[in-house]
């Protein structure tokens, strides 16, 4: 066990150590073959040229890209110092690098936005999870009944439907036409009323896509775990349905579902990017697609670590919990 | 999802009648055999809701194909203004429901004025394209890298499930967005449209890859141990022929199935890009980017978003509905 989870962690180092190499080399790559300079976006088009020198030594814009990766990364763990002659600015571990737009620290403006992504994924989490998986239950239960059919018809629409379109609709409609006020984003610890009022129509049209998906998926796990042989046991020998149900008929037919929800809540923490740009919240996505369109690379760097370590994550645990849930399952 | 060795999806070996219902003379005692594809195409053409979708698919797809004709004749050039149709105070759309009338069947945009139809019909196309070039590029990478993991095994196969597991764990939404805003708008001497196009169909295909790939692997792995394989390999058959004459047709069902419901997925890939600003760039129309403009004046005139919305659920919904019936058609396990 000791030895599976130590060769699961330096596996999910190792990815990430991929995943930002490749996202540096695409930025450090493409702005290189269409002649741009990041030390220009530092300091803009008007600055006379020493002082573009003085960012380009400071920041250590002409090292080879290994060297600036490697730098990258001894600032991660260590920090690391900017220095340009006299100019020395400390960046304290773990360091992300400077915003080129704002010259803030970068990684204390994403623990900022934490909040606001975790909020909205954990929040719409609870719901898409309780919606999805006990109409899915319910209809494998009652299988070519008219609810049956009915919920099945609405997770269609469900899963057909994007959220920047459903987004939009509830806003028109709850916001505009019934007055609810905008969605907005309050730290729980300040107003847990305003965090839950703020988040709730976002919580909810999020949950809604999502528990379309689950509640397929869910039932036609139900339906064949169902079919089992050992379901047919369970109730020959006199076992009241609930526990035919609850006990035996759930634990099976629910577990493919937990890979899945881990998939799905560590890309969504990684930045829910459609949902924030819709309401307007300002998590993590909302920042990354911000340091997209103005090419801030250290930004968008940031985000893309913090996205790649919540889905690694989310992968090891569910393998771990995978090993308590499937007997069947052996770490190893 | 497997066939099974034993049922050729080709139906050139057994085709005794055309159909097993009709009557036979006295004497006549042949049993009509057939086919996994027919049995599959009798069940999905009973299948009314798949047919339906399959019919709004078509629908769509001759739409794209006559575009320039469609706008000829009931639209206006899809970059035309058109301010005579505005509000000039509110900037706002005359008349009812976005100014749908019978010149502009789709009312025109807030602001300036351009005819929804026209865009409409274009972002088609483009949507259109998108999705199934970039299902047909996943498809081909998924089937070649998710088959020779699975025949040839060993350090090949870790190295691709590597890769595969790794694409899987890549914020690919964030890192397409990142990719796609940094690309030079034209390339390969097409217009900004069509080169922007053939980046999204790049970046699309290529992140869809592995899920197609992880099926044919596994697919490929059980395929690999079955009798008719070691049968046509003690007949003295090569690799290739084993690969493509034997195993390939026995993949085909969920290749085609789960091609179908990749595109689904892929048009609300191209669809979140371009609402993003990172898709086809304006002033070239797309449903996604129709939807980011209608962020501004959803409050004020909700037609203006709930068109583009409304085609995008259509278009989505007919391909789920589709691949769902070809899925059940093509799995005999299946209900």
């Amino acid at each position: 066990m000791l030895a599976y989870l130590i060769r699961r962690l330096i596996n999910a180092v190792l990815t990430l150590i991929v995943v930002t190499f490749v996202t540096f080399c695409v930025f450090f790559l493409v702005p290189k073959a269409t002649g741009s300079d990041p030390a220009l976006l530092y300091v803009g088009k008007q600055a006379d040229p020493a002082a573009i020198a003085g960012i380009r030594e400071k920041f250590g814009f002409n090292d080879p890209v290994i060297v600036q990766y490697g730098k990258f990364l001894k600032g991660l763990v260590f920090g690391r110092d900017y220095v340009s002659g006299a100019d020395i600015t400390h960046c304290s571990a773990p360091c992300l690098g400077y915003s080129f737009k704002t010259s803030q620290e970068v990684w204390p403006l994403l623990i900022d936005a934490l909040p606001v992504t975790v909020s909205l994924a954990i929040g719409a989490a609870v719901l898409w999870v309780l919606m999805g998986v006990s109409f899915g239950v319910i209809s494998a239960l009652r299988r070519g009944t008219i609810w049956d059919r009915s919920v099945m018809t609405v997770a269609l629409a469900g899963v057909s439907l994007p959220i920047y379109f459903t987004g939009l609709l509830s806003l028109s409609i709850f916001v505009y036409w019934l007055g609810f006020p905008n969605p907005s984003f309050t730290p729980f610890f300040d107003n847990p009323w305003h965090w839950f009022t703020g988040l709730i129509l976002p919580w909810i049209t999020l949950a809604f896509l999502f528990a379309a998906t689950y509640a397929r998926l869910t039932r036609a796990n139900m339906l064949e775990t169902l079919g089992e042989d050992y379901i047919r046991t369970a109730r020959a020998k006199g076992l009241r349905e609930r526990a035919v149900i609850g006990k035996h008929g759930l634990r099976s037919g629910l577990t493919p579902l937990v890979t899945v929800f881990g998939l799905d809540l560590g890309a969504l923490l990684g930045g829910a990017v459609l949902t924030e740009a819709v309401y307007n919240l300002r998590g993590l996505g909302y920042y990354a697609l911000n340091g997209i369109r103005q090419s801030d690379l250290p930004v968008i760097l940031g985000v893309t670590l913090f996205a790649a370590t919540f889905i690694v994550i989310a992968n090891l645990i569910v393998d771990l919990l995978y090993g308590v849930i499937d007997p069947r399952v052996r770490l190893g | 999802m497997s066939l099974g060795p034993e049922a050729p999806i080709s139906d050139e070996i057994v085709a005794p009648t055309d159909d097993a219902a009709v009557e036979r003379t006295a004497g006549e005692k042949a049993i009509a055999g057939r086919s996994l594809r027919q049995i599959a195409w009798r069940r999905l053409k009973k299948d009314r809701v798949a047919v339906g979708g399959g019919i709004v698919i078509l629908v769509l797809i001759f739409i794209a194909i006559i575009a320039p004709l469609l706008i000829k004749l009931f639209g206006h050039p899809f970059d035309e203004y058109h301010n005579e149709k505005i509000d000039p105070t509110l900037g706002l759309p005359l008349g009812h429901l976005g100014g749908i009338s019978k010149d502009y069947i789709l009312g025109v945009e807030p602001v300036n004025g351009r005819d929804i139809f026209s865009r409409i019909v274009y972002g088609a196309q483009t949507t259109l394209t998108v999705a199934f070039l970039s299902a047909f590029l996943s498809t081909i990478l998924g089937v070649l890298f998710g088959m020779t993991a699975g025949f040839v095994g060993g350090w090949v196969d870790s190295i691709v499930s590597r890769i595969m597991d790794f694409l899987l764990a890549f914020p690919q939404l964030l890192f397409s967005i990142a990719l796609v805003s940094v690309l030079p708008p034209t390339s390969f001497g097409l217009g900004p449209r069509w080169s922007r196009v053939l980046v999204l169909v790049a970046v699309i295909g290529f992140f869809g890859w592995p899920y197609i790939g992880r099926i044919v692997r596994g697919q490929t792995l059980s395929l690999r141990e079955r009798e008719f394989v070691e049968a046509s390999r003690s007949l003295g058959a090569r690799s290739p022929r084993i690969l493509f004459r034997e195993m390939l047709p026995n993949l085909a069902a969920p290749i085609l199935v789960y091609t179908t419901l990749i595109i689904p997925t892929n048009i609300l890939t191209e669809a979140a890009l371009s609402f993003l600003g990172v898709g086809i760039p304006p002033p070239y129309p797309s449903w996604g980017g129709m939807l980011s403009d209608a962020l501004q004046f959803y409050r004020y005139d909700p037609m203006f978003m709930i068109i583009p919305g409304a085609m995008i659920f259509i278009t989505v919904l007919a391909f789920n509905l589709f691949g769902d019936g070809l899925r059940d058609a093509l799995d005999p396990k299946a209900h």
